[in-house]
């Protein structure tokens, strides 16, 4: 049996569910022009690759506690969401959203003949490309580029906090990139966008000018929120996005980076801290989005390169894996449990487990049913979106 | 050797050369070339270099370059006894933290230490090609955290700069600071951390496409063993957690060890191609000529990957000079930084800020954002990078300086600030405070420096009329968005000039 056919026959249970779903999206295909991307959406990137395994863990394994016997979280640490499963510690700050039914957890997102570097495999997932295809463009430049946002928009996109663009890079769309509000603000008087492109990095550059122009003309940077942000770095990302979002001016999507998560040794404490951090800007978020009746269009997905190996590795730590869990929250969410556990006997001879839930699958899900424009030319192919909105 | 060398040089001598002779560079040519393996050529730099052939010129910079820095190190950098990290589970928070905000400390005086380096080296290209390979052979701080193993391993980027590949290559294999960047460290017989062998063929060699995952797993199991001393930090080979066992890499079979794993990498044309294309990318084009690249690339791995031969072929390629290939590369920020700092021969009263500075525009040296390196080139350029560009270029030339207030500022700014500023808190401050103060002072800093815009532009010509031309062409690779109007205040012209979008181009 070669890897393709493992990979299809350890994932082989989790077509049948997407098949069944796949005729819920497509009715609401085409939204007018200048209604679309009244719906937000935040994109978290946990950077480096989070463990899944570790994220919400299959207490009730026996085979788990085998394959970590140092990194293992202990059974009665867990928060637990259901007999089989339950969150790391770190993320108890989410309870409320899963009791609220808030918040769904997405088990086993990957993709096929999963590639385990990172850039590749971060590439794969910003670009939306299979496995062994190399595009330019990220899912979310196709997108506005298939179906334009509304001309008032300050942009397409803001990406706090990094100057990667990720699901934004590629020509053509606006996107912002900035670590303060009032800061970009103060700055962006220095912008010019006059002058002719004549070659292609003047052009860039030019274009970048004019787009500071554009969101400057309708950021400000002053809102005042009653919810309190978590001190630190993601804390602080995550109140600039809500002042971004607190603009009458609209975006349609603000990315948000969390990094650190590449823990090939010593695991336990880094990735406690950083689902820490995860949890309470999340909570953060949404009191601030409900502050600004915008939780029910709002939702939140987590995304990352891939998860790592069930199997710990001898520096406390994991390697590269493949499929992980995500989450997804907002006002509309459906919470509950999607995809499957990862089959944790049945891993494929590098040691890495199948996928549920092909992250396309995800993007499909914004595209056909949270923003009502069609995944199929953005996607490349027909992907099933999943059941996790209430209409 | 010596002897192979000279044969060596001959031979690419006589491969490289077109047949004619090229015209002498002009004024455009030299500062084309200058700005392309310097940072930032002055007026007289490019006048000196005016008249010679492609070929001399490129000699000139090649039989230039240096395998050591002419600025000192950190006192630190000299210590000789065991390096000082928290160990184990024992160790303290205090002592944790404390380890931290030193190696913060340290590892800000290690960038400054290289700007200064970049400013002051009689031979700009070692550093550009230092400031190249620190950008393909990825080590970072973040995750080697001692500013010590970070300096060594400049020390040895340095020492093969402009060697031969293979020695480089060999030499980083064994590199504490990438034995720790890449798991090496973790990489033992039955239980082997595949991290190097998966980058050192996708990123340090073949490039991607060009080997199976089981070629990884088994260069992997090579060097399993490759470890380091925890006192000296110097490399170390651990026999015993060594996989003596038979290994199949690349079709080839055998009890290899990690050398004959690079040996074996670097037999490949592949290898040679990948560095040549990367080198294009980084001297002449975004868009490297494949035809050209693959006989470069063999003239290149003939020589036993002598790097110079491959960088003498570039430098006079007509598609090094060609008209479409001119201003066609963004600056980085450490090309911006040292470039403008360079050109208008400004004095900082330290060089932190700078460093700081270019960080905040995307490059933070000895911290890329990954094993990849900066991607360069347009991705240097989005609204929030560019604005910091802007910023930075702004607050340098806001205002002549001639008073006294900037006396002062310069004076603070002489100490140096971090070890002030971190250490003034202590542990106890809140982080945020610190920051706050730690950014203030680096904003002091950058206006430590003086700039008497009237003097610098009387230099460039006699004449009004004439100097904003002069200007235009010295700080400028492309046409302006809009011409520097002659009658305007020496100020506001140069700041029009790099305010411009091409001040971004080189």
């Amino acid at each position: 049996m070669n890897r393709r056919d493992f990979l299809r026959f350890a994932t082989g249970a989790s077509v049948l569910p997407g098949a069944m779903l796949s005729t819920a999206g497509v009715a609401w295909a085409t939204v007018p022009a200048d209604a679309r991307y009244r719906n937000l959406l935040v994109l978290i990137e946990l950077k480096g690759g989070n463990d899944g395994l570790n994220t919400l863990v299959p207490y009730a394994s026996p085979t788990y506690y085998a394959l970590r016997p140092k990194l293992a979280i202990a059974r009665d640490k867990v928060v637990k969401l259901s007999d089989a499963a339950g969150l790391h510690p770190a993320l108890e700050p989410l309870l409320p959203l899963w009791n609220s039914r808030e918040l769904a957890v997405l088990q086993g997102v990957g993709y096929p003949e999963p590639n385990l570097s990172h850039f590749r495999s971060i590439e794969i997932w910003d670009t939306a490309s299979k496995s062994a295809e190399y595009l330019q463009e990220g899912w979310l430049t196709r997108t506005f580029a298939a179906a334009p946002t509304p001309a008032d928009f300050a942009a397409d996109g803001v990406i706090v906090g990094s100057s990667d663009l990720g699901p934004l890079a590629g020509a053509g769309t606006r996107a912002i990139a900035l670590a303060n509000t009032e800061q970009f603000l103060r700055q962006a008087r220095l912008a010019i966008p006059e002058g002719n492109a004549r070659n292609r990095a003047l052009q860039h550059i030019l274009k970048v000018e004019a787009d500071i122009v554009q969101a400057a003309s309708h950021l400000n940077a002053d809102h005042a929120f009653s919810t309190e942000f978590p001190q630190g770095g993601f804390g602080n990302a995550i109140k600039t996005a809500c002042q971004v979002i607190a603009n009458r001016a609209g975006v349609a999507v603000v990315r948000v980076t969390l990094s650190g998560f590449d823990t090939h040794s010593g695991q336990s404490g880094t990735q406690a801290r950083l689902l820490g951090e995860l949890a309470g800007g999340l909570v953060a978020l949404k009191s601030a989005l409900v502050e600004l009746d915008r939780w029910n269009d709002t939702l939140v997905l987590t995304y990352a390169e891939f998860g790592r190996r069930p199997k710990e590795n001898l520096s406390n730590g994991t390697d590269h894996g493949t499929a992980s869990v995500h989450f997804a929250t907002g006002g509309r969410v459906a919470g509950g449990m999607y995809g499957e556990q990862p089959a944790l006997d049945r891993l494929s001879g590098d040691g890495n487990t199948g996928y549920a839930i092909d992250f396309r699958s995800v993007y499909a899900t914004v595209l056909d049913r949270w923003w009502g424009v069609p995944s199929t030319g953005p996607l490349g192919g027909r992907f099933a979106p999943l059941p996790i909105l209430r209409a | 050797m010596k002897s192979y060398s000279i044969v060596a040089m001959l031979a690419a001598a006589f491969i490289a050369f077109p047949a004619i002779a090229s015209a002498p560079l002009n004024y455009d040519d030299a500062r084309h070339l200058l700005n392309r393996t310097g940072f930032g050529a002055t007026d007289a730099e490019i006048r000196r270099m005016v008249g010679m052939t492609r070929e001399e010129a490129a000699r000139t910079l090649l039989a230039a370059t240096r395998a050591t820095a002419v600025t000192a190190p950190p006192a630190w950098t000299n210590d000789a006894g065991p390096l000082r990290y928290p160990r184990g589970e024992n160790a303290s928070d205090m002592e944790r933290k404390q380890f931290q905000q030193e190696q913060i400390r340290d590892g800000l005086e290690l960038r400054g230490w290289w700007l200064d380096e970049m400013l002051a080296t009689p031979s700009p290209l070692t550093e550009r090609m230092t400031l190249f390979w620190h950008n393909h052979f990825v080590s970072s701080q973040q995750k080697v955290k001692l500013a010590q193993l970070m300096y060594r391993q400049n020390v040895t980027l340095r020492a093969h700069a402009l060697g031969r590949f293979g020695d480089l290559l060999h030499a980083i294999a064994r590199d504490p600071a990438m034995v720790i960047y890449l798991d090496s460290a973790q990489n033992r017989k039955g239980a082997p951390n595949e991290n190097f062998a998966r980058e050192l063929m996708e990123l340090f060699t073949l490039g991607e496409g060009n080997y199976g995952e089981q070629d990884i797993k088994d260069a992997a199991r090579a060097f399993t063993g490759w470890s380091l001393d925890r006192d000296s930090g110097r490399f170390v080979f651990r026999r015993f957690v060594h996989d003596y066992g038979s290994k199949t890499v690349l079709g080839r079979s055998g009890y290899f060890d990690g050398d004959d794993v690079l040996d074996i990498l670097l037999a490949k044309a592949q290898t040679a191609e990948f560095i040549t294309r990367k080198l294009w990318r980084e001297f002449v084009s975004a868009d490297p000529d494949e035809a050209e690249v693959k006989k470069i690339a063999s003239r290149f791995r003939d020589s036993r990957y002598d790097i110079k031969v491959a960088l003498e072929a570039l430098l006079v390629s007509d598609a090094f000079y060609a008209k479409e290939n001119r201003g066609v590369l963004v600056k980085s920020p450490v090309d911006l930084v040292v470039g403008t700092l360079k050109q208008f021969d400004l004095k900082p009263g330290g060089p932190v800020p700078f460093a700081v500075a270019a960080a905040a525009m995307g490059q933070n040296l000895f911290s890329p954002p990954n094993v990849k390196g900066w991607p360069g080139g347009e991705a240097w350029i989005n609204t929030s990078t560019l604005l910091a560009r802007k910023a930075f270029l702004d607050r340098l030339f806001r205002a002549d300086d001639a008073g006294a207030s900037m006396a002062d500022a310069s004076a603070r700014a002489m100490t140096p600030v971090p070890k002030q500023v971190i250490a003034a808190g202590g542990v106890q401050e809140s982080e945020i405070a610190r920051r706050i103060r730690f950014m203030r002072a680096m904003e002091r800093g950058l206006k430590s420096v003086q700039f008497d815009s009237a003097a610098w532009l009387a230099e460039l010509d006699t004449t009004e009329q004439a100097r904003a031309e002069a200007a235009t062409r010295l700080l400028l690779a492309y046409a302006p968005q809009a011409a520097a109007d002659p009658a305007s205040a020496p100020l506001a012209m140069v700041r029009q000039i790099v305010l411009d979008a091409a001040y971004q181009l080189k």
